[in-house]
């Protein structure tokens, strides 16, 4: 029972990382991202690059180099986000929703079939593996490296909370999400705010993408295509644009995850999630925390 | 030029054209290979004729067409190689089946944001090929073999040419089908929640009950063409209804013109046939297709032939001159 | 008791949030009747018809249509009662032809099915060519001047107006709302608006109008709601209205002369 709480949890921490992202540029801009969990596959794809570079040394420093190796990665897909806020998203602002839909599955496309082109289509893998003890706190089997990776993701979590609240670039996304024309108004430069939501939401996912990759070991370039439904899927739970929500929503999709698993089998363990976000649109399509709001006629 | 173009492009008699090419193409080359590549191409523009009625006509974004495809080559494969049904009889229940699917996910869903409606649907294409992967009755990971071919009141049709031919027949009513019924009432209802959901609303159509006959038209065609598809290839793997195909069906839509027949026809032939001609650039193929997805939606968003708003009877002021088959829209 | 009125509107309330937008609104239109709502901006004439027309919830109040609740209804179920409007930014559908516009108005009475567009079936083929006859009458009726085959969004504005009425008559509605048909429109084209709200009287439809044209509300209303702040602060007959104290404050503050032009008036309203 707690090893499946922990296992929720864990997993759920990555799902939250990745699911921000989503959750923040749909509250600004209202676009779904679809391309967000390749930025996660950058991320991993990143990380791999710098560890082989960096070779024996990297290995030998561990845990402290895969640290800096994180950061660094999340500049990239960082850079990365906001370059594809650039060049794919921003000349479509005001465009229907139709085609910017379509625009941002053709970048998740051109993204993972690009990485197919440089890294090649087989799987790699990661240098730098954490070997970690076992410790058992309450019947569950808990390494130090996963404590080592919640550790982290929950650092990131608080810094991005301390961004949103506690900063003018945070009050104005907040702004914008609320009514964009306002800000725009009130002298809100909207387009540096959504180049920085792209920023942080996709360094977010790198850090997820590299975190992932030195825990299960394995990337390739299609690693980004079912946490991106995941992340959405806990977006949406959490309720779609709030960051609390995002956070919320993908500890509790880790957790019904990790039930699912030993209720249903691992081999059904995705069907279970997207049923699941099917029969939640349905009962509570606002999501936890979301409130409901009137679209103007 | 543009005028002799735009002429071109509202010809009434492009539906017979395009039918007469698919009936002479054989007769340029009919080997096994060149009949597989085009019996491919015609049931691709079946899945972006289906697509579009979805896409084009009602813009909602299906990001998990091939769920419908697989679920009508499963639901004839089963039932063809397990319960010896022809593929014929298994029709009615593919329809069936392809109903229930749509009415299980746009159910839910239809009632929200547009957008909610794209990842839901690419969350069921994983959820329809998972499960085939793990059930038994799908044959698991291999899949099912040995699916017959057509036949016809003991005329079997299974020959590369005679399958061909048959699938020149059921492509051509399919685009038939989705053209007229893109210009009925209903079509006209599809294009109304389209272009504005709440004027829709306002002149008294159910917009909620318009998306979902949009959804389901688009799974009954993708089921049907999954008949055809499992007929062709007599072996059917979850392996072959990834999200790839998804995209690629939306991309022939998309890169002819969302909406329009005859680009969304030429769209899938040229989405289809293209990598066989481009053997040797297959690693960089889909990296093109994503990148030409972002620069059609900025610089041409309204594909390569676009749709016209026709009206054949505005001066005229009469209706009973569409008895030619047509599929201009 | 006498029969229930076409409209009525009790205690209509509406909040956003913090914003109450619309704060206890009555009224009744009569079959046949023709009121106007007026009201600076943001005064929540246009929420009010959205309440209505079934757009927005009402956070409290009632709606009925012959004395039968529509409050809860979805937009779509409304107007097949017999409850047709425009918008305040012209809804039209741009990409699609001036025809097929008004053809969306007669959604409900095209009497076809799924089955007789696939295989053109005489049906098919008579219910078309009587919603094409129907549309041109429509067209024909607002006076629309410009290409009908051409799409929606090439016409100038004024005709562009007149084709959002062209469809919303064909709806064939018993009530009409129109949220400021007069906004944007030059003088010549005013007048030829208040010709066609004469005729669409004369068939026995009533009309609830929200307007910012002083001259044309005057000249056109039975009677007049006036709004301030979604609170209701005068119903009565034009001439009522006009003199009443609350209305010329609210709508020029202290200055204490009449409300007379447009112009005045709109300056006024920000
Ligand atoms: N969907 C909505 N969400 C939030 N506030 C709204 C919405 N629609 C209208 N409002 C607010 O309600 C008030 C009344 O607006 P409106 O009905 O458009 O006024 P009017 O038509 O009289 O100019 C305004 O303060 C407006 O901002
Ligand atoms: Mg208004």
């Amino acid at each position: 029972m707690s090893q499946l709480i922990w296992n929720g949890l864990f997993v759920g921490s990555f799902y939250a990382l990745v699911a921000l992202g989503y959750s923040m540029v749909y509250g600004i801009i209202k676009l779904l991202n679809f391309a967000h969990g390749d930025i996660y596959m950058l991320g991993a794809f990143a990380g791999f690059a710098m560890l082989t570079v960096a070779g024996g040394l990297a290995t030998s420093a561990g845990f402290v180099a895969l640290l800096v190796v994180l950061v660094l990665a999340m500049l990239v897909t960082g850079t990365a986000g906001l370059i594809l806020e650039r060049v794919a998203y921003r000349p479509l602002r005001g465009a229907p929703r139709l085609s910017v839909l379509i625009t941002a599955v053709g970048a998740s496309f051109a993204l993972e079939y690009g990485m197919r082109l440089v890294a090649g289509p087989n799987p790699e893998v990661y240098p730098v593996r954490l070997s970690g003890t076992t410790v058992h706190v309450l019947g569950a089997r808990i390494t130090l490296e996963q404590l080592a990776l919640v550790g982290i993701a929950i650092a990131l979590m608080a810094g991005l909370q301390y961004l949103v609240m506690g900063t003018s670039t945070g009050r104005a996304m907040r702004a914008i999400s609320m009514d964009p024309k306002a800000s725009l108004f009130m002298g809100i430069n909207v387009n540096r705010v959504i180049s920085r939501t792209f920023f942080i939401g996709s360094a977010l996912a790198g850090a997820a993408g590299v975190m992932a990759g030195a825990y299960y070991g394995k990337i390739d370039f299609l690693m980004g295509f079912i946490i991106g439904l995941k992340a959405f899927t806990a977006a949406v739970i959490g309720g779609i644009g709030n960051i609390k929500g995002a956070m919320l929503g993908g500890l509790t999709l880790g957790m019904l995850e990790s039930f699912g698993t030993a209720w249903l089998g691992g081999e059904w363990r995705d069907v279970f999630a997207f049923a699941f976000l099917i029969l939640f649109l349905t009962v509570r399509p606002t999501g936890i925390l979301g409130e409901r709001v009137t679209e103007r006629v | 030029m543009a005028s002799k173009l735009s002429s071109l492009m509202e010809n009434r008699y492009l539906g017979w054209i395009g039918l007469a090419i698919a009936l002479l193409a054989p007769f340029v080359s009919a080997t096994n290979y060149s009949l597989s590549v085009m019996t491919s191409a015609l049931l691709f523009v079946m899945l972006a004729v289906g697509l579009n009625i979805v896409v084009g006509y009602c813009g909602l974004l299906d990001l998990g067409y091939a769920a419908f495809f697989a679920i009508g080559a499963y639901t004839s494969g089963v039932l063809a190689t397990r319960y010896d049904w022809s593929l014929l009889a298994t029709i009615p229940v593919v329809i069936l089946a392809a109903v229930i699917a749509g009415v299980v996910i746009g159910g839910p869903t239809l009632r929200l944001r547009s957008d909610y409606l794209a990842i839901v649907t690419l969350g069921f294409g994983e959820i329809i090929r998972i499960t085939a992967n793990n059930l038994e009755i799908t044959g698991g990971p291999s899949g099912i073999f040995g699916i017959p071919g057509i036949s016809i009141g003991g005329l079997d049709l299974s020959s590369p040419v005679a399958f061909y031919y048959t699938c020149v027949v059921a492509v051509a009513l399919a685009v038939l089908g989705a053209a007229r019924l893109g210009r009925s009432r209903l079509g006209r209802a599809w294009r109304f929640v389209r272009e504005d959901e709440d004027a829709a609303e306002a002149m008294g159509i159910h917009t909620y009950k318009v998306k979902l006959a949009a959804y389901i038209a688009g799974a009954i065609w993708g089921g049907l063409a999954g008949i055809l598809f499992g007929a062709q290839l007599t072996a059917i793997s979850p392996q072959s209804f990834t999200f790839l195909w998804s995209a690629l069906i939306l991309m022939a839509v998309v890169l002819g013109g969302m909406g329009s027949t005859p680009g969304v026809v030429i769209g899938a032939i040229f989405v289809s046939v293209l990598p066989e001609l481009l053997r040797g650039a297959a690693d960089y193929r889909y990296f093109i297709f994503g990148v030409l997805l972002i620069v059609v939606m900025i610089f041409r968003p309204q594909g390569v032939w676009p749709t016209h708003a026709v009206e054949r009877s505005a001066r005229k002021r009469r209706t009973d001159d569409d008895s030619t088959v047509e599929v201009n829209q | 008791m006498s029969a229930p009125p076409l409209l009525q509107v009790e205690d209509l309330r509406l909040s956003f949030g913090g914003v109450t937008a619309v704060d206890g609104l009555s009224f009744t239109v009569d079959e046949g009747d023709i009121l106007s709502v007026i009201g600076p901006n943001g005064a929540g004439k246009t929420s009010a018809f959205n309440c209505i027309t079934g757009f927005y919830k009402p956070t409290g109040g009632k709606v009925s249509l012959d004395g039968e609740d529509i409050t809860r209804l979805r937009p779509s179920a409304v107007a097949a009662k017999g409850v047709s409007r425009t918008f305040q930014n012209l809804r039209l559908f741009g990409e699609l032809t001036v025809l097929d516009n008004v053809r969306a108005g007669m959604h409900l009475r095209i009497k076809q099915n799924a089955i007789d567009a696939l295989l053109h079936t005489p049906r098919f083929r008579k219910s078309e060519r009587i919603a094409t006859e129907e549309a041109h009458k429509w067209l024909d009726f607002v006076g629309l001047r410009g290409d009908r085959a051409a799409e929606a969004r090439n016409l100038p504005y004024g005709e562009q107006r007149r084709v959002e009425i062209a469809r919303a008559l064909a709806r064939g509605p018993r009530l009409l709302l129109l949220d400021e048909p007069a906004a944007g429109l030059n003088h010549g084209e005013k007048n030829e608006l208040l010709d066609l709200l004469g005729r669409i009287r004369e068939l026995g439809i009533a009309l609830v109008l929200i307007e910012h044209d002083m001259g044309l509300v005057m000249q056109v209303s039975r009677r007049i709601v006036v709004l301030n702040f979604g609170k209701e602060i005068a119903d009565g007959t034009p001439e009522q209205v006009r003199n009443d104290p609350a209305v010329v404050e609210a709508y020029l503050g202290t200055e204490d002369e009449t409300p007379a032009g447009p112009a005045h008036a709109e300056e006024e309203i920000s």
